[in-house]
């Protein structure tokens, strides 16, 4: 975390916006609005937030999410920690569903650079900071990253029980009979546990917890990672975080371990075996082709080994 | 050879240039001035400030006019910005006794000290469409009554007096309530936090819940005893004064609901409130609030909880228009990837279905 000069910080408190509001294209540095958006108060209040949730890996510390202007669902908790952790040295890259180039990524990304004009980048090996929907870049992070994780729906038990003032009692007393009772459920009926993305993690053997919608073939990344994961849920106002080298095992029994997907197709562009890759109709008889969603990973490939395309790992 | 699809950030801005065309209509048709909102459009101005926790009239007439009349559109860009605001610190209770009363009505008694006054309201406009208006015909002017001198005794105070009412007083040493924009709320919540929420609630939501607590869905013999709307001053504490100065008016609307109450091991029957305030002249949204108010009262009198209406995580979880149409409309975000590895699942157990019925 970058941490800011404290006159930079005074100056900045609680600027009222003036101008700005109403004009339709959204804040610009110089605007009246504070770097990264957020009040310096609002910040300090998040920050302390993410300590909390640093020092309990995988525990969601309930937080005064605000309104953004961006709808809540598309990510105002990812944009709420971001806004709190980057500075201006900061490299940002903004990702969803493993690509730079969606319509979401290249909005997010638009406010970070209009409203703290920090670099932005689609490398994953450049970025200081990355912000996620739904996927972890192929290209293994490294100490001294951030990522953080737009989370739509933090209790990895809400579909099993809906009532928060149950599920936190459950979290408290570390007892997920109900999330097993659920899996095992899944493996009786169908040979194998019917959950592809969001496939709930044990933290640090004490959380359960649930690593975003992300698909479980990212699931083996987020165990012992050096670099420091966040995640931020706007609309249900929670942070958790998973601290740099911190054991995360996907949920499974002895009999029946845990899976990643698999393709029997490489990748159509850059032949890589070993991403996740999105199925693209090719035209209306339903004829398709298998491509990687880590957009910068596929480019990298592409650009390090012009002429093969087969693919030979 | 594929090439995905780019050029996201020139679609977003050319995007947002159709909207501000398709905003403005016909360039041959005058432009909709905010004045002329705040003005002629007051009780979509009043929404949006009742639901946009922020009292200004020209913001709420402006976001109305940028959102293109799209009401949960205004009251976000309202939040949006409120968001941004500092809280300098909070205003003396106001006191509704002494509103200034436009409109003021009892459905318990017929007539009631202070008098019932029907001030400018719907109800009884016959909703016969009104061609004169499209002519550009202007209203006959209204004969003015005198509003009474003085403080206007409630009618919830009134039957207090007799015991009949539940009295309603601060708790021991009126502790500062927790402000719900700047704190997550916990569950279970008190009170103050409930009427926080359901104050910012989305109208539609309040209106159909309350509706259902008429229809057996908790059944709580709700009577309108006092509905008003009018003017309230607004006292602050400057820390550098020590006393309070008044700094405003604000127009409210508010809604005293009784309720019968059958009474419990410890307490005798009486008739027991819901209470719904609202920005603006907001008669619907405050008795919707009410009923709800009163709903999720039920643990607290210990009443059986069965009904939507009195379950508390699923009323204060579902009733906020902006996290409730956010999350709905997030659906359009892409899901590739989530799609990707539901239809390699549904691929794997048909073919894993198909393997059993041919082997069968």
């Amino acid at each position: 975390m970058t941490i800011r000069n404290e006159d930079l910080m005074t100056q900045a408190q609680d600027v009222p916006p003036s101008a700005a509001a109403g004009r339709g294209e959204g804040p610009a540095p110089g605007d009246g609005y504070n770097f990264a958006y957020l009040d310096e108060r609002t910040k300090r209040m998040i920050r302390r937030a993410i300590l909390k949730a640093v020092a309990i890996p995988g525990y969601q510390v309930p937080f005064g999410s605000r309104e953004m202007p961006l709808p809540y669902g598309w990510g105002t908790g990812g944009i709420q920690v971001t806004a709190s952790v980057i500075g201006p040295a900061d490299v940002l890259k903004v990702i969803d569903q493993g690509s730079d180039d969606t319509v979401n990524a290249v909005n997010i990304r638009r406010f970070f650079h209009r409203t703290t004009g920090v670099r932005t980048t689609e490398r994953t090996g450049e970025a200081t900071l990355i912000q996620t929907r739904h996927r972890i870049p192929e290209t293994p992070l490294a100490e001294g990253q951030i990522i953080v994780y737009q989370v739509p729906v933090p209790e990895p038990m809400q579909r099993l029980e809906p009532r928060e003032a149950e599920t936190r009692k459950m979290h408290a007393l570390g007892e997920y009979g109900l999330m097993h009772v659920r899996l095992y459920e899944d493996i009786a009926r169908y040979g194998h546990v019917s959950t592809a993305y969001d496939y709930p993690v044990m933290v640090n053997d004490r959380y359960l917890m649930s690593p975003s919608p992300i698909p479980k073939f990212d699931n083996p990344k987020m165990h012992m990672n050096p670099a420091l994961q966040l995640f931020g849920a706007g609309r249900e106002k929670r942070i958790y975080a998973v601290p740099p080298y911190t054991k995360v095992e996907s949920l499974s029994f002895e009999d029946h371990p845990f899976e990643p997907q698999r393709w029997s197709d490489p990748c159509a562009i850059c032949g890589a075996r070993d991403s996740f890759l999105d199925e693209i109709l090719m035209d209306d008889t339903g004829s398709r082709m298998f491509v990687c969603s880590d957009s910068d990973y596929c480019a990298d490939r592409r650009e390090m080994k012009p002429a093969e395309t087969g693919g030979q790992e | 050879m594929y090439v995905a699809a780019k050029g996201g950030e020139r679609a977003i801005v050319n995007s947002y240039r159709l909207l501000a065309e398709r905003r403005r209509g016909d360039p041959a048709v005058p432009e909709l001035e905010v004045r002329q909102i705040r003005e002629q459009l007051r009780l979509a101005v009043d929404r949006v400030m009742t639901e946009g926790s922020l009292y200004d009239r020209d913001l709420a007439a402006l976001a109305i006019k940028q959102a293109g009349g799209d009401l949960v559109e205004a009251i976000f860009l309202v939040r949006a910005y409120r968001a941004t605001l500092p809280r300098f610190g909070h205003t003396q209770p106001i006191e509704t006794r002494a509103m200034r009363i436009d409109r003021r009505i009892s459905a318990a008694f017929k007539d009631i000290p202070g008098g019932q006054i029907l001030g400018p309201t719907y109800d009884y406009t016959q909703r016969l469409i009104d061609f004169t208006l499209a002519a550009g015909g202007s209203p006959a002017q209204a004969i003015e009554g005198i509003a009474p001198p003085g403080e206007t005794p409630d009618v919830a105070g009134i039957l207090g007096t007799e015991g009949l009412l539940e009295p309603q007083t601060p708790a021991t040493g009126d502790p500062q309530p927790m402000d719900l924009t700047r704190e997550p709320i916990e569950f279970p919540a008190a009170r103050p936090e409930r009427l926080q929420n359901l104050a910012r609630a989305d109208e539609g939501f309040l209106l159909a819940m309350g509706y259902s607590t008429q229809r057996g869905y908790s059944h709580s013999h709700p009577f309108a005893g006092e509905i008003r709307y009018g003017r309230v001053e607004l006292e602050f504490v400057p820390e550098e004064l020590g006393f309070p100065v008044v700094i405003g008016e604000v127009e409210v609307t508010e809604c005293q609901m009784i309720n019968q109450f059958a009474g419990s091991a410890t307490q005798p029957p009486e008739f027991t409130r819901g209470y719904g305030l609202a920005f603006g002249h907001s008669e619907r949204k405050a008795m919707a609030m009410a009923l709800c108010d009163r709903a999720l009262r039920a643990r607290e009198l210990g009443e059986d909880a069965r009904s939507p209406a009195q379950d508390e995580e699923f009323m204060l979880s579902h009733s906020d228009s902006l996290e409730a149409s956010g999350f709905v409309q997030h659906l359009k975000l892409p899901h590739y990837v989530d799609f990707q590895a539901e239809l390699e699942l549904i691929r794997k157990l048909r073919a894993a279905a198909a393997i059993t019925e041919s082997g069968a």
